[in-house]
């Protein structure tokens, strides 16, 4: 496959070069449109970009201008309150026109405050926590059904991994060896109530993943050499589901969110929108 | 039948799904079935037989079942999912609220086992509530065959038909109301006679049930006509608009609870349209218990003779 066409010791500077620029260009739209919207998760937004930005800039063979394109590779955002990322990134590809993102969760709005079928690149709605993964495991068996190659990813929150749906889907892509599906935890440790230790321990979730049946690689979600590297193993080790546990930040890039419980469900003031643009300049 | 007449011959609802399936997967190479480890009683196991590599046992985990439904669908898969009503709607409503019916996919949730006719097994897999919680649900279809024929006939016709629908079969075989052949559209209702004196709009089981009791009033001199339900959502709302304004009394006849079913819908079309004094029988606000099929149905009236006696009890108010 030619986009993980690098070297076995990574993939070129250059490549990791632009992937940080792009990150650092959706972070700074992340947080204009949240602002305007006055409410939303900047957090768990943050924590993401990295991942989604390796997704949709490298990894997903994808056509803005053909959403529906049989043979592209699908992504589900199993944690749908981190929409603010994926619509950025949805827009910055070409799905729809930028001037939307300033009507993120307004009404009438095509950015729904969750993901939502009705915005051009969302596959599927997802926003009730625990379902992502079961959906694409569906996806994942019709690809197979229909013997394409193409592959499946879905972005799950840890504090998501606390549902039980998730486990049955863990369950049930083990058993069907679903070969074509890549899940990323974004573990960022924290949720509404606290520390996802101290609220509701998930931990060790690698190994609760691989006790089902799934290879698993731990790295560290903002590092997009580990990200790529990761990506293409999935990519050429199709006999079994993957799971990458991506270690991150929640409000990653901004000084004053990172892993500050009080950002995972607001957006930042006016005066807050301007330190945070400073600081990613 | 509770009427005392001679033994009428009964015909599986489940039996005739999965012919109407098996037909379907011939036709159709989309056609993906799942199941939740109950696939022998609901009959999905012959589909899963004939085409093994469209056929999914999803085990004992129906909200992922649902959800992975869901994401078949989204790939243009045309799938059908089974299990027990208690277990196809009860466990995994929000999948099926959030996932299958707001993501707007055509997915068809076919149900075995509804209502209080399960029997022996007793409240736990007597599932009353299903219509219900299936009918709040914006853009969903509900569907309660009165027999195999009308069965055979509205799975196929789903074939064609479009977003989340809900279809509920009874365990126990049923006798016929239809014969082979019969047409059906789904989003209507079917007139089966017409009454001066009283309506009864029935569903599932409960329409053959309804028609003996109407030729019960009929011996009385009482006028009854029969509307068969077969699409609970969207309610046919003419032809029952139309039969209200001829009777005095309208009566609705469900092997559910009355509240939230085909009794509240009807009341809602009524009171709204037409006021007409309505008389809802079903399971009144209580749960089922073990006992055979017969002697449930009796106890709850849900028979041609309970029928019969509630709507006389009614008329003499």
């Amino acid at each position: 496959m030619k986009r993980f066409d690098f070297p076995k010791d990574g993939p070129p500077q250059k490549l990791i070069d632009t992937l940080v620029k792009k990150s650092k260009e959706i972070r700074r739209q992340i947080l204009v449109m949240l602002s305007a919207a006055n409410s939303g998760h900047t957090g768990g937004s943050l924590s993401a970009t990295d991942i989604l930005t390796a997704l949709y800039y490298h990894v997903m063979s994808h056509k803005p201008d053909e959403p529906h394109w049989p043979e592209r590779d699908r992504f589900v955002l199993s944690k749908g309150h981190a929409a603010p990322a994926l619509y950025a990134i949805l827009a910055d590809c070409g799905y729809f026109g930028k001037e939307h993102l300033k009507t993120l969760r307004r009404f009438g709005s095509l950015l729904q405050g969750h993901p939502c079928f009705c915005t051009p690149g969302v596959e599927v709605c997802t926003g009730s926590l625990g379902h992502g993964l079961s959906l694409a495991n569906g996806m994942a068996l019709g690809n197979r059904i229909d013997e394409k190659t193409s592959e499946i990813y879905v972005l799950l929150g840890d504090g998501e991994c606390q549902e039980g749906q998730v486990w049955e889907a863990a369950m049930s892509a083990g058993h069907y060896k679903l070969g074509n599906l890549t899940a990323i935890v974004d573990k960022n440790g924290l949720q509404i109530d606290g520390t996802t230790k101290d609220v509701m321990d998930i931990d060790p979730i690698d190994d609760k993943f691989r006790a089902f049946g799934w290879q698993v690689l731990v790295i560290d979600g903002h590092d997009f050499r580990q990200l790529l590297s990761a990506f293409r193993f999935a990519v050429q080790e199709r006999c079994c589901p993957t799971a990458i546990i991506a270690n991150t930040v929640k409000g990653k890039g901004v000084s004053f969110m990172e892993n500050n419980l009080e950002f995972h469900g607001r957006a930042p003031t006016e005066e807050e929108l301007k330190w945070a643009l400073a600081e990613l300049k | 039948m509770g009427s005392g007449g001679t033994e009428v011959e009964k015909f599986s609802l489940r039996k005739a799904y999965a012919e109407a399936l098996l037909e379907l997967g011939r036709r159709r190479k989309n056609v993906v079935v799942l199941d939740a480890d109950l696939a022998l009683s609901t009959q999905t196991a012959r589909f899963g037989k004939a085409f093994p590599g469209r056929f999914f046992d999803m085990g004992i985990a129906e909200a992922d079942m649902i959800d992975t439904a869901v994401g078949l669908a989204l790939t243009g898969k045309l799938v059908f999912v089974s299990t027990f009503a208690m277990f196809a709607v009860g466990k995994p409503w929000e999948q099926i609220r959030n996932s299958a019916a707001y993501s707007g996919v055509h997915l068809n949730i076919v149900a075995t086992h509804s209502g209080i006719s399960v029997g022996e097994d007793g409240s736990s897999h007597q599932c009353i509530e299903d219509m219900a919680l299936v009918r709040i649900i914006p853009d969903t279809t509900v569907i309660a065959p009165a027999d195999d024929i009308a069965t055979h006939e509205l799975i196929t016709m789903l074939a064609d038909y479009e977003g989340l629908t809900y279809t509920r079969l009874t365990r126990p075989n049923l006798p016929r109301v239809y014969k082979e052949g019969e047409r059906f559209e789904i989003g209507k209702v079917k007139v089966l006679s017409k009454g001066k004196d009283v309506t009864i709009v029935a569903t599932g089981s409960m329409v053959w049930s309804s028609l003996q009791a109407a030729q019960m009033l009929d011996a009385d001199g009482i006028s009854a006509g029969v509307i068969d339900a077969f699409t609970v959502k969207p309610l046919d709302e003419k032809p029952v608009l139309a039969a209200a304004k001829k009777t005095s009394l309208v009566v609705t006849a469900e092997e559910h609870t009355t509240t939230g079913g085909l009794g509240e819908a009807v009341a809602a079309l009524l009171s709204e349209n037409h006021p007409t004094r309505l008389l809802r029988i079903g399971v009144a606000d209580r749960f089922g218990e073990s006992g055979t099929c017969s002697e449930l149905l009796d106890a709850f009236g849900l028979t041609p003779a309970g029928i019969y006696d509630k709507i006389k009890k009614a008329l003499k108010k």
